[in-house]
């Protein structure tokens, strides 16, 4: 595994910061930025993992998960709804006959450091609750001494605890550090049976970046060459505006290829992004800016 | 799903292209005595403009106009005064980039995205670099007080119509000579809003003279007597017909000519980045760059990857209007070198290497060729060893790094080279031995107004840009 993985193309830092700039600066105008929005707002993973989530938070989100813009009836629901454990069995209810699967964090998120089997009933738990997907962090820790073996089996334990859930495993990328390490991290994670590999909890700065979420990109696409098996790419945090989603799906339409813009293989783990979306997608329709006020803070 | 981009067209309202223009000599906007002729829009092949042509009688007007300003007003000029004019004119530039930018790819055909990200802000930044020379020759290493040579005959190329301007005047205004410039007539547009721009800047009439025409024009101001510099970027082999009319005279003489630049890639090389980079080096302003890296080396054991991910890349890229954001490969500048491209391309064929392109819809109108790529190329073919100016990658194969440098360095050209690998012993080994004026190390077609360029060989001598780029207009 340790060969493989530092056998792997190594990645120029400049060069691929250059890249994914330069499809940064993209002109996605009229017709195309109002199917890329639509589309982006299917790809939303509508999170809230906060200490302070309760019932009722998780029920609003889940209403406006349905239903984003009240004004806008033709406005794509989200992807999924991303929640903490204990909250699932309230989202599950609220989500019932909307198509919308909810989403679980697990394995002792963000950091990650309890024992094995915590981590292991953490994650059967939410899916006993009725989670569809499951949202897991590697152990860093491990990842960073070289400890690889680690962090594939608890990869590998965690995707049987999950059943038929799908899993998708969070690589924390502000505390990889490296671009290599991100590629390496990306394929020891597919190897291990990740459906999606996602960048970040969202608790560490510097999270989703789009050079990073680029080379996560070219790891599923090279990784479907090499198996024929698609895995999927989740950027989450610090995506907070249409412009920033659009230049998400620029990259992944030119760096993965059309196959992979789908909410199948392509989600956004944000909260606030989705109100900027429906604020775009309004002024599309009627040429107008909606102020704030008009979208609903859930 | 299918993510198609809407067309986003860059205004063309921000530009107001006259019916005709004249020739800039001594301040003023003039009538030419020659035929005048028009150039064209390469995109859609419609006449843009009628252009003044400089026949003998204008040249000689020009150079004493130039004699006139350097003998009385720029050669005794305090350099600190010099600056400030060179300031002036780099920040109008950057104020009206935009408009400089446009009208570059409209008379160029290169995307706008090139123009508007990368010509137009390194031309501001090279006036801006020898500004800051213009008082401070006296520790340039040239002496304490290093003298300007006189009248420079200046004669550019329509790849990089006014890149190639500023690498020209800067440098000789900084230094205190004063210029005729001649530039390309397929692209004179932007030198002669350049002209405008010295007005606006109140500079001195004669400094700049802007002459327009043809070859001829070209041998004319080259061949005046009144010059005492002649500097030339274009092909080998008007640069040796130069040489040969300058020899025996008391003219100094830089010339920066064609290149076959070899792009290796080593298999420990960053894959990602290092296609990134082969595209940016051959496709990047259509292939019409002198240092383009035309000739890929790939290491055998990596050759099928490279290509396999090449491939794909090429196939998004972007072919058509040149003013829309989108668009990373506009049109052939002109008919003649889309005639030359495919002349070239069809002996690659013929001679037995793999063509292969992108599927890609190109314009019915214009100057258009796709992005191409030659595998299975040897170096006894001529898309191997000639220069093509166009999208066109020969793709070469090499085992070990010795024949890397062997093949690399086996051209009459040596402008540029790059290499790709992770390990940064092998750049440095890599380096020392490319004979070559710039070696790119994991990146290519990288410009900084204080980084000297120029060629080995056939590719030309003298060099451009930063401290060495002043000893070219100074008599040392």
């Amino acid at each position: 595994m340790r060969g493989f993985l530092q056998g792997l193309p190594g990645v120029d830092q400049v060069g691929a910061d250059e890249r994914a700039a330069r499809l940064g600066a993209r002109s996605i105008k009229t017709t195309a930025k109002a199917s890329a929005i639509d589309l982006a707002i299917s790809m939303v993973d509508l999170t809230t993992l906060e200490g302070a989530d309760t019932a009722g938070k998780v029920r609003a989100l889940c209403a406006k998960a349905v239903r984003p813009d009240p004004a806008q009836p033709d406005a794509p629901k989200v992807g999924a709804v991303c929640v903490y454990p204990d909250l699932v069995g309230v989202a599950v209810d609220a989500l019932r006959g909307s198509g919308i699967g909810v989403a679980s964090v697990a394995t002792a998120f963000p950091a990650g450091r309890a024992p094995l089997e915590a981590k292991l009933a953490d994650t059967r738990a939410a899916v006993a609750d009725g989670a569809s997907e499951i949202d897991m962090v590697i152990d860093r820790g491990a990842f960073l001494s070289g400890d690889l073996r680690k962090v594939y089996e608890e990869i590998v334990l965690t995707k049987e605890a999950c059943g038929d859930a799908h899993l998708k495993v969070i690589l924390e990328t502000g505390e990889l550090r490296t671009y290599d390490n991100v590629r390496r991290a990306s394929w020891l994670a597919m190897r291990a049976g990740a459906d999606f590999i996602k960048t970040s909890t969202g608790k560490v700065s510097p999270a989703a970046t789009l050079p990073v979420t680029m080379i996560m990109l070219e790891a599923v696409r090279d990784f479907r060459d090499a198996t024929g098996r698609t895995v999927g790419v989740k950027p989450a945090g610090g995506i907070r505006t249409t412009k920033d989603a659009i230049k998400y799906l620029v990259v992944v339409n030119e760096v993965a290829g059309p196959d992979w813009l789908t909410p199948e293989y392509f989600r956004l783990g944000a909260s606030s992004l989705l109100n900027d979306l429906l604020m775009q997608r309004r002024k599309l329709a009627t040429g107008v800016y909606s102020g704030p006020d008009h979208f609903t803070l859930d | 799903m299918d993510f198609e981009y809407a067309p986003a067209p860059e205004s063309r309202s921000v530009v107001d292209i006259r019916p005709s223009y004249g020739l800039f000599v001594d301040g003023e906007f003039t009538d030419g005595h020659g035929e005048p002729f028009k150039t064209l829009n390469p995109a859609d092949e419609e006449p843009l403009a009628e252009i003044a042509c400089a026949d003998a009688v204008d040249v000689d007007r020009a150079v004493a106009a130039a004699r006139r300003a350097y003998e009385r007003v720029w050669g005794p000029m305090p350099g600190r005064e010099r600056a400030k004019y060179l300031y002036r004119i780099a920040r109008i530039i950057q104020e009206r980039s935009r408009e400089l930018a446009v009208l570059e790819s409209i008379d160029n055909g290169k995307p706008i995205r090139e123009s508007r990200d990368v010509d137009v802000p390194l031309v501001a930044a090279h006036f801006f670099y020898y500004a800051g020379w213009a008082d401070k020759l006296g520790h340039a290493g040239f002496g304490a007080d290093p003298r300007p040579l006189g009248v420079a005959g200046q004669v550019i190329p329509w790849n990089f119509p006014l890149l190639m301007l500023a690498w020209k005047i800067a440098p000789a205004l900084a230094t205190g000579n004063t210029v005729v410039l001649k530039p390309a007539e397929t692209t004179p547009l932007t030198a002669l809003l350049f002209a405008e721009i010295c007005q606006q800047a109140e500079l001195p009439a004669g400094v700049v003279n802007i002459v327009t025409g043809a070859g001829e024009t070209g041998r004319l101001l080259v061949g005046h007597d009144g010059i005492d510099k002649v500097a030339f970027t274009g092909s080998t082999e008007v640069g040796k017909e130069i040489a040969r009319a300058v020899a025996g005279t008391r003219k100094r003489l830089t010339l920066e000519l064609g290149g076959k630049a070899a792009n290796i890639v080593f298999d420990d090389a960053p894959l990602d980045q290092a296609v990134e980079g082969v595209v940016n080096a051959i496709f990047f302003n259509q292939g019409h760059v002198c240092c383009a890296g035309s000739r890929l080396l790939v290491q055998e054991s990596v050759a099928d990857e490279l290509l396999g991910r090449l491939k794909r890349r090429m196939a998004t890229l972007r072919v058509g209007d040149p003013l829309d954001k989108n668009t990373d490969v506009g049109a052939i500048n002109s008919a003649e070198q889309l005639a030359k491209i495919r002349e070239l391309a069809d002996s690659g064929e013929s001679e037995g290497a793999e063509r292969w392109a992108p599927p890609c819809d190109l314009p019915q109108r214009g100057f258009w060729f796709a992005p191409t790529v030659f595998t299975g190329v040897a170096q006894s073919h001529r898309i191997a060893r000639e220069e093509i100016f166009g999208p066109v990658l020969s793709v070469l194969t090499f085992r070990t790094p010795d024949e890397a440098i062997e093949k690399a360095n086996n051209t009459p050209y040596g402008l540029s080279a790059g290499v790709w690998t992770e390990k940064g012993s092998r750049i440095l080994w890599a380096a020392e031995r490319l004979r070559a004026g710039v070696v790119w190390a994991n990146t290519f077609n990288k410009f900084d107004p204080a980084s000297p360029f120029g060629g080995y060989k056939e590719s030309g001598f003298g060099r451009e840009g930063g401290r060495h780029g002043l000893e070219a207009y100074l008599d040392v």
